[in-house]
């Protein structure tokens, strides 16, 4: 299995002297499905940030795909939820339209979607379950199936990684089931690479392959059934 | 009243202004930037005050100024660290200062700096309106050759931002669209309200609309009846046509906003 992000003693501070991230080696192979949990504060996000390039390390290396992250050449084959991912503006984005915008980098800039993206959007929308919905405003639908919506514009991208952070946020807990269950689906038809970030991990514990927790460094990285007991203790992971 | 050339030309630069300062003022609205317009025209109002110190088009210098500012305004904000509505405040008293000093040197605090702080549509000549034409035509062009990747990065800037969007050109390509909107937006409705153009019709078209694309061609149609309806009502009542242009966009607002909750019920 190839190396499709691998972080190599990366260290990271917004101030001089106050790392949010110390030392952090984290490898992670094409087509895992993997989630990244820890406290909030704990530099879940700032790590995202680093593996999508949109933070360079104060010391070490970010790659994707054996390329340093900050100047990866095949961007377009990055997709990315956002947390607390919500429509700007004040339009009413209909599911579809929120979509298309994933095809934004892959299928150009300039000018009308083609026919070929226009599938690609169809089909994302169609495989979150939103079918009913496309032409919707975003806005008027529920927490979980806005969040669809942004899984199924990363989606419409064609990703070989996707990243999502805090999916779940703002997510009644049915949904956050039914999140689970559905990138645990896209995941074994895709193939794709998949971080998970989650300050917890219950919704995905039963789905992911590999669980890393990240407080500063990471202090456990391995298979979620092999987490010791006293980590499921929330009053644990905000110590 | 079409008989009257004066008029003829008035609602042509009118409808050129009408469809244009939405169609821009839209990008600027979606994304919490509905006072950029305003810092712009702030700073061509130094624009113009330099054109009339220097005997040079104050039009021209407008472009210029409000190119500069619009530019500026973006890298504050995208590069400089600065918060964006500090930016603009350090745009809007910077502009407005040096419009003053400006005005003041050429000794211009008279009807020619009137008509352009408050428009002078009715004064519009055959090159001017051919000036308006021109550049609204690149204009529009420009907004409808990137409307998609400027409706995306409404949609999720940092999404497009991660898959190698180019989000400071686009961002700097709309800054320039609404610096060339302020300038010719001066003789319709002047500096003082140019801002309210772009903004009025797109609120208003928020509220109603089912869809980001009929949101944005609904705006384009505020926009559009706005000028024309607020020009004729000018004309019959006697009243300042830049005012009763942007009054009228004010009151399809309202009408907008009251059909939107009405709707929601």
């Amino acid at each position: 299995m190839s190396l499709a992000i691998d972080l190599d003693g990366v260290s990271f501070a917004y101030r001089a002297g106050q790392n949010v991230l110390e030392s952090v080696d984290l490898e992670i192979g094409e087509g895992e499905f993997v989630a990244i949990a820890g406290p909030n504060g704990g530099g879940k996000t700032t790590l995202v940030r680093i593996v999508l390039g949109l933070e360079r390390p104060s010391e070490g290396t970010a790659s994707l795909y054996g390329e340093p992250a900050h100047r990866f050449s095949r961007r377009r084959t990055l997709g990315y939820l956002a947390q607390r991912s919500e429509l700007g503006g004040d339009a009413p984005a209909t599911v579809r339209e929120v979509v298309s915008a994933g095809r934004l980098a892959a299928g150009g800039l300039l000018g009308p979607l083609r026919r070929r993206d226009r599938e690609l959007v169809t089909g994302a929308i169609e495989r979150v379950g939103l079918g009913d919905v496309a032409d919707t405003p975003v806005r008027t639908l529920s927490g979980g199936m806005q969040q669809r919506a942004f899984i199924a514009k990363a989606l419409a991208g064609e990703p070989s990684i996707l990243v999502l952070d805090e999916p779940t946020t703002g997510v009644d807990a049915e949904s956050q089931e039914s999140l689970a269950s559905l990138l645990a689906r896209l995941h074994s038809e895709l193939g794709a690479t998949i971080l998970y970030v989650s300050h917890e991990f219950g919704a995905v514990e039963h789905f992911v392959e590999r669980l890393v927790l990240v407080r500063r460094t990471i202090v456990f990285d391995g298979s979620p059934q092999a987490l010791p007991g006293v980590w499921h203790d929330p009053s644990h992971a905000h110590a | 009243m079409l008989e009257l050339e004066f008029m003829r030309l008035a609602l042509g630069a009118g409808a050129v202004v009408g469809v244009l300062a939405p169609a821009v003022g839209f990008f600027l609205v979606q994304r919490r930037q509905s006072l950029v317009g305003d810092g712009i025209g702030h700073v061509a109002f130094a624009g113009v005050a330099a054109g009339i110190l220097l005997d040079v088009s104050p039009i021209l210098t407008a472009l210029v100024a409000a190119l500069l500012g619009g530019v500026a305004i973006e890298f504050l904000r995208s590069k400089g660290g600065t918060a964006g509505d500090q930016a603009l405040a350090l745009v809007f008293y910077t502009g407005i200062a040096a419009g003053v000093v400006l005005v003041s040197a050429a000794g211009a605090l008279n009807v020619d700096l009137f008509q352009y702080l408050f428009g002078s549509i009715l004064t519009v000549t055959r090159t001017d309106l051919a000036i308006i034409a021109a550049l609204g035509a690149v204009g529009l062009a420009t907004v409808g050759l990137l409307y998609r990747p400027l409706a995306g990065i409404v949609v999720d800037e940092e999404g497009a931002r991660v898959a190698g969007v180019p989000i400071g050109a686009l961002n700097v390509t709309v800054a320039a669209l609404a610096a060339v909107t302020v300038a010719l937006s001066m003789r319709v409705v002047g500096i003082l309200l140019v801002a309210a153009l772009m903004v009025l019709p797109v609120s208003a078209a928020s509220r109603i609309a089912w869809s980001m694309r009929s949101a944005f061609l609904l705006s384009i149609a505020v926009g559009l009846v706005s000028v024309l309806t607020g020009l004729t009502i000018s004309y019959y009542a006697d009243l300042p046509p830049g005012g009763t242009i942007v009054l009228v966009a004010a009151g399809a607002f309202c009408l907008a906003f009251a059909a939107g909750t009405l709707r929601g019920r």
